[in-house]
């Protein structure tokens, strides 16, 4: 029962590696997403498969019977998806928060966006001249203005 | 999103899911549930309204800032953890108290403190992000 | 004597629980920074004087007995980086002070730093792999929060490289958590420790270059560096300082620890592998700060390099380099740090840290010339600082046992730092300054403090070497002699 597990595994893992390995960082995240479940499943396997015996300690006992499933995996993975998920929604977050700021999320654009002196309205406009990306939606809320005033002083490229 | 059929069933659905949330909370400690899980239906439950009637209403709803309730509940948790030291053991000993009426039994424990603040860690960590996503 | 153990941990992280309420109230919360991390260090000293007095302390949480709870130990080597953690926390938290703007308090700043802080110390505590990886992802989205706390746009880019690379990092460590799980059924260190020896030899050394790629991006070691200096320029000082210091840190004490405890079984494979990366290291950080301009970019590639002399101490495998390794540890810790806060006063009051646009600071701030020549000279290992002496103890032990090459690597790096404190000593400090070049205000009290403090450290680990270096080597010793670890976490003592 664990090799066709151990080969499911190994085919996710794959395809989230090969997204990984994409320029665009949105596929990019989907690769960490698939890679995460690919590896919450072998921790599962690691813990050997049992059938039909969930490891719940009955009323009035102290252990559970024997030949449950190991709940120590479990557990693991449990706190790997919790771990995986705040990671995950911080990364879309990020994400979103740079396409606003930046007006891309290719890895190999990233670099010419920071030196374009031009700024890029919170709107996530692209400068004039750069390919225009897709609006996101925007739900007719107001941007939060961020601490404008701290930028010109962090950006590391600040003339003084 | 302005849809009469998701306004009416969410003013349905968010009370049962607030009193499930409670439920798995409640039962979780030998049984499937628990914090973790009770948080997320909770959060669920005010992301639905959201949608629903709006984040100003949401947020009203909720009347603390999610950021709070992320305090409130770490120092729960800290704390069911720190009640270890009166009764003399290592941090995070459950310690339990059993109280016997005539209908049921009363079963406090410091596992259920922890429990209700990790419910509370929940619900303010995944509206938080929720919120600051809808900022933008 | 259990709570000791995890009081450096606790601290911090119920202060932050407390200072997420806090939330309104930014003055209040600059203060209770202070006062905890004050109180941290208190706490972790207390844990090393117990440590010294009484041998290696462990307790398990809940009182489940050793394997099956969560086991925390503090052995010398955990409890000296907890106690320059905690020294390093307090300096960035009256840094912070003033360096901290409103908007990013306003943001949550400060609770987000103190989890950062029981994120480090947790990691150096825990006795539990599978805790190790929850310590590294609180101290991870800790750090990746603050990174790119204010959303400035280089922030942002920098903040990008950082999490999608630690990411990938976390996905390999519990891959190969997973994988030593299913081999070995325990996860427990010190349980391991043994389990891992009846194991197949192979697939241990293949679970070692796992854990070895999960640490080595934490770390920064060659080939998994180029994230550290593409992303440690961009946040504010006070956040940058206590990056630069502890953060890569957290990822060579997992490899000191991995590779003393749990991977010995083939040392000529496994640390021969560690030699190699450790010169290329070496040398490579060393190359790419000579050809940056910026101070905090020039200093950001050297943290790459001298990860590498650390990588050596524990290639080598020897008593004498193990205790080379970490007193270099701790020595560039405070001396990194402090360059990072010095950077930042050059930028306060400079207005840059640009190398073509500051100029003068020795003739117009002589003080500040004074802050920064003290860590700058330690790092390039003048005598009588403390990066001589760490320097001198990996040296020793390459001659010791022969490594001439790695020997020549490490001097060679050692003249190289020289020219870039050098190069920044001339540039921003002796040369005459660039026209229309404005000094603006002094910079204020929080923000020198520490600065001086940490630059007597270092000139105290310099001068009074010996209590230090007993102290490395009884950590040494330790490492040298995993059954000590093993015993106290397994045998009578491990129960509370």
């Amino acid at each position: 029962m664990e090799a066709p597990v151990a080969l499911t595994v190994g085919i996710v893992f794959g395809a989230g590696v090969y997204l990984v390995l994409q320029r665009n960082l949105l596929r990019f995240v989907f690769g960490l997403i698939l890679i995460s479940g690919a590896v919450n499943v072998s921790i599962f396997v690691a813990g050997r498969l049992t059938r039909g015996a969930s490891p719940f300690v009955p009323e009035g006992a102290v252990a559970p019977p024997a030949g449950s499933a190991n709940a120590l995996p479990q557990a693991l993975i449990l706190t790997a998806i919790v771990i995986g998920f705040g990671l995950t929604v911080f990364a879309i977050v990020l994400l979103l928060r740079t396409y606003e700021r930046l007006g891309t999320v290719r890895t190999d654009e990233l670099p010419e966006r920071l030196d374009d002196p031009r700024p890029v309205d919170r709107n996530g406009d692209a400068p004039a001249g750069a390919p225009r990306p897709r609006p996101m939606p925007q739900g007719g809320t107001v941007p939060r203005t961020g601490p404008s005033g701290t930028d010109a002083r962090d950006d590391g490229e600040g003339a003084p | 999103m302005n849809s009469v059929i998701l306004r009416t069933a969410t003013r349905l659905l968010i009370g049962l899911l607030l009193l499930f949330s409670v439920f798995l909370l409640l039962r979780g400690h030998d049984l499937p549930g628990g914090g973790f899980i009770g948080g997320l239906v909770a959060a669920s439950a005010i992301a639905l309204y959201a949608i629903a009637e709006g984040f100003e209403r949401a947020f009203a709803l909720l009347r603390v800032r999610p950021r709070t309730l992320i305090g409130v509940g770490l120092s729960a948790a800290v704390t069911a953890g720190l009640l270890a030291a009166v009764a003399g053991d290592v941090f995070l000993t459950g310690l339990w108290w059993v109280r016997e009426f005539e209908a049921f039994t009363l079963k406090l424990s410091t596992p259920l403190l922890f429990d209700v603040g990790v419910y509370l860690v929940v619900v303010g960590v995944v509206l938080t992000m929720l919120f600051s996503l809808e900022e933008h | 004597m259990s709570w000791l153990v995890i009081a450096p941990i606790l601290l911090p992280l119920a202060a932050s629980a407390v200072a997420f309420v806090l939330h309104r109230r930014p003055a209040l919360q600059r203060g209770w920074a202070l006062a905890t991390t004050a109180a941290t260090l208190a706490a972790s000293l207390a844990l090393l004087a117990e440590v010294s007095r009484g041998g290696i302390v462990a307790t398990t949480l809940g009182g489940w007995p050793a394997p099956f709870g969560i086991t925390f130990v503090a052995d010398h080597l955990s409890a000296i980086l907890v106690v320059v953690g905690a020294v390093m926390a307090l300096a960035t938290a009256a840094y912070a002070l003033a360096d901290v703007d409103a908007g990013r308090e306003g943001l949550g700043y400060h609770p987000l730093f103190l989890v950062l802080v029981a994120g480090v110390h947790g990691a150096f505590l825990t006795g539990d792999l599978f805790n190790l990886y929850v310590w590294f992802e609180v101290l991870l989205i800790a750090s990746f929060a603050l990174l790119t706390l204010g959303s400035g746009r280089a922030q942002l880019e920098g903040g990008v490289k950082y999490v999608a690379v630690n990411l990938v990092s976390s996905l390999f460590f519990l891959a190969a958590i997973g994988l030593t799980y299913g081999l070995t059924g325990t996860l427990n260190m010190a349980d391991l420790a043994g389990a891992l020896r009846d194991a197949p030899p192979n697939l241990v050394t293949l679970l070692a270059m796992l854990f070895l790629v999960a640490f080595g991006i934490k770390a920064a070691i060659f080939p998994l560096f180029f994230w550290l200096p593409a992303s440690y320029h961009t946040p504010p000082t006070a956040v940058a300082a206590y990056f630069a210091g502890m953060l890569t840190k957290v990822g060579v004490y997992a490899l000191l620890r991995a590779f003393t405890l749990l991977f010995t079984g083939d040392v000529a494979w496994t640390h021969g592998v560690l030699a190699v990366l450790a010169g290329f290291t070496m040398v490579v950080g060393v190359l790419g700060a000579a050809a940056q301009n910026e101070m905090r970019r020039i200093l950001a590639f050297h943290i790459v390099s001298q990860i590498g002399y650390m990588i050596l101490g524990l290639a080598l495998y020897t008593p004498l380099a193990l205790a080379g390794a970490l007193f270099y540890l701790v020595h560039n810790v405070v001396a990194k740090a402090n360059l990072f806060f010095v950077a930042g006063l050059v930028r306060r009051v400079a207005g840059s840290s640009d190398l073509d646009a500051v100029g003068g600071l020795y003739r117009h701030r002589p003080w500040l010339a004074i802050g920064f020549l003290v860590p700058a000279f330690a790092l390039a290992g003048f005598p009588p600082l403390s990066g001589f002496w760490a320097k001198l103890l990996v040296v020793l032990a390459g001659l010791e046992a022969g490594a001439w090459l790695l020997v020549v690597l490490a001097l060679g790096t050692g003249l190289l730092t020289l020219y870039s404190m050098t190069k920044i000593w001339q540039r921003a400090f002796w040369a005459p300054a660039p026209e229309g070049l404005e000094l603006r205000r002094d910079a204020p009290a929080a923000m020198v403090v520490p600065v001086a403090a940490l630059a007597g450290v270092t000139i105290l680990m310099g001068v009074a070497v010996e209590p230090f270096l007993a102290l490395a080597q009884a950590a040494a010793a330790e490492m040298m002699d995993p059954a000590r670890y093993v015993a106290a976490v397994l045998g009578e003592g491990g129960t509370p």
